[in-house]
């Protein structure tokens, strides 16, 4: 029993050291195939009108790097703008038609009247009809300029696509470095492009299937640090964390429902894996899966009505759902031989699996009301579907050679960006809701 | 006692990570039984086939001294190769009532994490129920599953999956 108690108290010791340090490596992304019918637009140079130096990234980057990434719009380059007005007077729009730009955004970033943060106020114009589209003032607290362009960013791309922008949101992903004894495990947080990474948990015994909480400040996830599966939830800002269930067998896939105040989660205490409802105010557990098969991945529907999981009751994995209070469960994925792991996008009409064939795994979408599958991704180890909180993307976990890497895919799968961590195994990604 | 014989699982583990990087096999095979005893005196060494003598865990002609189950795809069946080790580690347990025994389960990378960690377990619980039906005691086993999360090489082949999918026999206390 000492031995355990000093393996346990070196590990906290570890994961206290780990924790809140700003993990080194940064993500890269990378638009591995584009959209021929991207809009293009001009981010014209935002004034900087604050004391002292510009940031070193300029927010009028980040917002092209937000809306190219989209793989809806074509941003045009700085060095390719003939002029570069700052207020409305200065745009000759026949310029900007004759270097073929449908719309363009200008701006400037000043301090607010209180000296505080910075305000962000900016226009958008429609270049043929010269029409004012959108003009707003944001303003962020100090140390949050790029959130403040990711919301300039969100804004533009609702006004243009009709659908709000995901840019000023999260992610959260698992790396895992070295092998053997040196191993080492981090749950990562990062803004949506991949920059700031922060590791909020690390470990030297694997951690997985980090989910987001729905008011987007909370992350449940597994841990093995105690010597078999544990489900802990952390306050991602405080770093504050609660162990949420550590009984005999597999403690696994945590999922929050829509409103938060409930867990669904995989128990085996039962003696093989089913899916558990966790009423987070009492603690209370009801099993809401009975079956000899392995019942996991429980997901909620957007409405909280339904519960998505895989199971094998059919002799492979395949999706099906439950009411979150029990019943019969209905299988969804009616084709194919392997498909788990859900991801509902957040109209509720979808949902994107990890779709096996043979060796080879690929992240397919199938559409509950048509029951057709679209295969997005090329394979061959693609798994962990995350839909945006906006429905607009899915991003996943995918191999190159030996390392994993994530990646991202439109949801009509025309456009995928890579996002590579330059060290190390990446995993496991969890797009977070929209913070507000 | 504990640490001894996680660096024993360590070097164990270390010794099948360097056979998968070197050997051209594609599947781990358990080792030939040895050949039936003759009758002739071995004055004090262990004899392999005594699974209640702890001496033979270091003793490479016994069974004993195999402690990782291999596994088909999506499998959990015990193969016939493996359950003479099974039974040596179940008649060991059972004549040593103090013995606690883990076992590991594993999986190979492909397939979703979570339903891997299913898959470990339900191969883990194989080996329980057969060591249960040996004669081992329920209070003296327990199964942890690993799913995909430890694996002992990191290649996506053949070769490597299969050593993967797997189940370690861990003495906690022997």
């Amino acid at each position: 029993m000492k031995v355990t108690d000093n393996v346990r108290k070196l590990i906290f010791i570890f994961i206290s050291i780990l924790a809140f340090q700003a993990a080194e490596a940064q993500l890269e992304i990378e638009i591995i195939s584009g959209n021929p019918s991207a809009l293009p637009i001009a981010i014209v140079p935002f004034q900087w009108l604050e004391a002292g130096p510009g940031p070193s990234t300029s927010v009028d980057e980040i917002v092209s790097g937000d809306l190219y990434r989209s793989g809806l719009f074509k941003p045009m380059a700085v060095e390719d703008m003939a002029e570069k007005p700052v207020e409305e007077e200065g745009i000759r729009f026949g310029t900007w038609r004759l270097l073929k730009v449908d719309y363009i955004v200008i701006g400037k970033v000043r301090s607010p009247t209180d000296g505080q943060g910075h305000e962000l106020v900016y226009q958008l114009f429609d270049v043929h009809t010269q029409e004012l589209l959108l003009s707003r003032v944001t303003t962020v607290g100090p140390g949050d300029l790029r959130f403040g362009a990711h919301r300039v960013a969100d804004a533009i791309y609702e006004k243009l696509t009709g659908v709000p922008g995901a840019f000023s949101t999260r992610i959260a992903y698992i790396t895992a470095t070295g092998l053997g004894n040196n191993q080492r495990y981090e749950l990562v947080v990062a803004d949506a492009d991949g920059f700031g990474p922060q590791s909020i948990v690390g470990s030297p015994e694997p951690l997985l299937s980090p989910a987001w909480s729905p008011d987007g400040r909370k992350l449940a996830y597994v841990s093995f640090e105690q010597g078999n599966s544990a489900i802990y939830m952390q306050d991602v800002s405080t770093g504050a964390r609660e162990l949420i269930s550590s009984g005999k067998g597999i403690n696994g896939a945590p999922s929050f429902s829509p409103d938060g105040k409930r867990m669904a989660l995989t128990l085996s205490r039962s003696g093989n894996p089913e899916i558990n409802i966790r009423d987070m105010a009492t603690g209370r557990t009801q099993q809401i899966t009975q079956h000899w098969s392995i019942d996991t991945e429980p997901v909620w529907s957007p409405d909280g009505r339904h519960v998505y999981f895989t199971s094998d009751r059919g002799g492979r994995p395949q999706i099906y759902r439950v009411g979150p209070s029990g019943g019969t469960p209905e299988r969804v994925t009616l084709e194919g031989d392997y498909n788990a792991r859900a991801s509902v996008s957040p109209d509720g009409r979808k949902i994107a699996v990890a779709q096996g064939r043979g060796n080879e795994y690929r992240i397919a979408v199938w559409d509950i009301e048509t029951e057709r599958f679209t295969v997005l991704t090329p394979g061959k180890l693609d798994e962990s579907p995350s839909f945006a909180p906006n429905g607009s993307m899915i991003l996943y976990a995918t191999r190159e050679g030996s390392r994993g890497v994530l990646s991202a895919v439109s949801a009509d799968g025309n456009v995928r960006q890579r996002l590579i961590l330059s060290e190390g195994d990446v995993r496991e990604p969890a797009w977070s809701p929209v913070i507000r | 006692m504990k640490s001894v014989w996680k660096y024993t699982l360590a070097l164990v583990i270390a010794i099948t990570m360097a056979a998968c990087q070197t050997t051209q096999e594609a599947e781990p095979e358990p080792e030939p039984e040895p050949p039936p005893t003759t009758g002739v005196d071995t004055s004090g060494a262990p004899d392999p086939h005594d699974y209640t003598d702890s001496r033979n865990f270091d003793n490479p002609e016994s069974l004993l001294s195999k402690r990782v189950i291999y596994f088909d795809f999506d499998k959990s069946t015990v193969r016939p190769e493996y359950r003479g080790i099974v039974s040596a580690h179940a008649a060991y347990a059972a004549s040593h009532s103090t013995a606690r025994v883990t076992l590991e389960g594993h999986a190979d990378e492909r397939g979703t994490r979570e339903y891997n960690l299913g898959l470990g377990e339900r191969r883990g619980n194989a080996v329980s129920g057969l060591m249960s039906a040996q004669g081992t005691r329920g209070s003296q086993l327990s199964v942890v599953s690993y799913g995909e999360e430890r694996p002992t090489c990191r290649v996506s082949d053949d070769e490597c999956w299969s050593l993967n999918r797997r189940v370690e026999v861990v003495y906690t206390a022997r």
